[in-house]
């Protein structure tokens, strides 16, 4: 398809979602919604007041290293239930059925175990991530052509050598996908944590705005993270397309 | 195969008994978690003689019953309507491949403003958690359909209703069933996570009061309910998915 018609269709996109917004402004009036151009206006102070920073700051800081925790645990996860087939059928199934649960259920013996603070929106954001890794990462190894197996064992290689120089470079393109995955479901992990118990953070300045019924806040709160994990989702999107392509 | 289940079995097995141990023992304290053992008394125990158990379950199964209803039947219609028009599934394409990276979960803020505490804004956010997943499936199990099928319906001289009835749709239903299991685990997280965070009634508001009272003993014992009904829904619906597409795609 031609570059002018995909921006044709994503203008197509920006101009159809204006609409739906408008209208349903229309059908549920200023005590529901708030109207586009005001929402714009908010999004525009928040970014501009120091407050916000501080918030989004503390949301990130959890985000960051609750991504850490599930990136590392899910590869480590990933490589030794992939790399042996016997753990890989015993382990996937479980590991799938605990990825399908309502984890926000979890929360309160997280709450518990940790106290409420960083450590437990950390966890409990990890506690998201970590099972889509980990997934990606098993299917990525058990898909590794035999071949390449067979060669590194011709070569005697050690099996940390083997994971580092065969394993994981053919596995890649696979694993970014989990990476990607992982991504996004550890910031709703964060944010839900959030939502529930927090003293700071982006989740707790929308969950007091919908209790002070500050329907701007809501909106202008709501699109920002829209915004930035959409964002973020193209961007890995597009070094997960470039990997596919090599 | 039965080998591998008898291990899995084990793992799990063993893995409660190091829980139990540790509870038993000391290690954990009483406060943070109470042995497995005791939350399996405690769920039979709050069956038994709570007295808001079977309304606040049936309140949650409801509005389950309702948000899968229109996750499953509404992604369905408007996947038929994408798949329709190509030029609205182009447009519509960026939506699709993004949509479960933003946290939906942000919009039950907004919904309780439009809609107020109670099963509507539920049973909306439990819809939209499911939908779209439902919509790319009935999209894909669409494309999906061997193109010498429709000629054989050809052939044969069938109308349009029975090719959708006797062809289309029984090619399209193993994709469509992967879509049914999908909407239905995001529909459980949605109206879960929706009754838990803010809600009158309902199993997940329960769990989230009796954190707050720290009344621990209720806490698990709805936790094993409620994690025991995803495993087992997911792995029903799992089952049959595979049964599906092992009947469609023999190799």
């Amino acid at each position: 398809m031609s570059t002018r018609g995909r921006w044709l269709d994503y203008g197509f996109l920006v101009v159809g979602l204006w609409l739906a917004w408008m209208l349903l402004f229309q059908w549920a009036g200023s005590e529901a919604l708030s109207p586009p151009g005001a929402t714009f206006r908010r999004i525009g102070e928040y970014l501009g007041s120091l407050q916000f920073w501080t918030h989004a700051a503390a949301t990130g800081l959890a985000f960051f290293y609750a991504c850490l925790v599930a990136l590392i645990g899910g590869l480590a996860l990933g490589f030794v239930l992939g790399a042996n087939r016997l753990a890989g059928q015993v382990g996937e199934p479980i590991l799938s059925s605990l990825y399908s649960i309502p984890k926000i259920t979890l929360y309160p013996v997280i709450l518990l175990v940790f106290g409420l603070g960083v450590s437990a929106k950390v966890a409990f954001g990890a506690l998201h991530g970590i099972f889509p890794v980990a997934l990606f990462t098993i299917g990525a190894l058990k898909n590794t052509s035999p071949v390449l197996l067979k060669t590194a064992r011709v070569l005697r290689l050690k099996p940390l050598q083997t994971a580092r120089s065969v394993l994981l470079p053919a596995a890649l393109p696979e694993i970014v996908t989990g990476l990607r995955i992982g991504f996004s479901t550890t910031l709703l992990g964060v944010l839900i944590g959030e939502l529930f118990a927090s003293d700071q953070g982006l989740g707790f300045i929308l969950i007091r705005a919908m209790e002070a019924h500050k329907v701007l806040d809501i909106m202008a709160l709501t699109l920002l993270l829209f915004a930035f994990a959409a964002l973020a989702n193209t961007l890995l999107l597009a070094a997960e397309r470039r990997m596919h392509r090599r | 195969m039965t080998r591998v289940r008898i291990l899995q079995l084990a793992c799990i097995g063993a893995v409660i008994l190091v829980v139990e141990l540790l509870c038993r023992f000391g290690i954990i304290n009483r406060f943070t978690m109470i042995p497995p053992s005791e939350m399996v008394l405690a769920l039979a125990d709050v069956i038994t003689t709570a007295p808001w158990f079977w309304s606040d379950v049936s309140y949650t199964l409801g509005n389950l019953a309702a948000a899968i209803a229109l996750s499953v039947i509404g992604g369905f219609l408007i996947g038929l309507a994408v798949h329709a028009v190509p030029r609205l599934r182009r447009v519509l394409d960026p939506i699709f491949t993004s949509y479960y990276s933003v946290p939906t979960f942000v919009l039950y803020p907004l919904l309780i403003v439009v809609f107020g505490i109670g099963p509507t804004s539920l049973i909306v956010l439990g819809a939209l958690f499911g939908i779209v997943a439902m919509i790319v499936a009935t999209v894909t199990a669409i494309d999906r359909i061997p193109r010498v099928l429709l000629k054989v319906a050809r052939v044969s001289r069938l109308g349009a209703v029975r090719t959708a009835l006797l062809m289309k749709l029984p090619a399209a239903s193993p994709h469509l069933m992967t879509g049914l299991r999908l909407a239905v685990a995001y529909s459980v997280i949605g109206i879960i996570a929706g009754e838990f965070i803010l809600s009158t009634e309902g199993i997940g508001r329960r769990v989230a009061l009796a954190y707050n009272n720290f009344d621990n003993q209720t806490m698990y014992a709805l936790l094993v309910l409620i994690l025991g009904f995803a495993i087992a829904v997911n792995a029903m619906l799992g089952a049959f998915e595979q049964a599906l597409h092992r009947r469609w795609y023999r190799a």
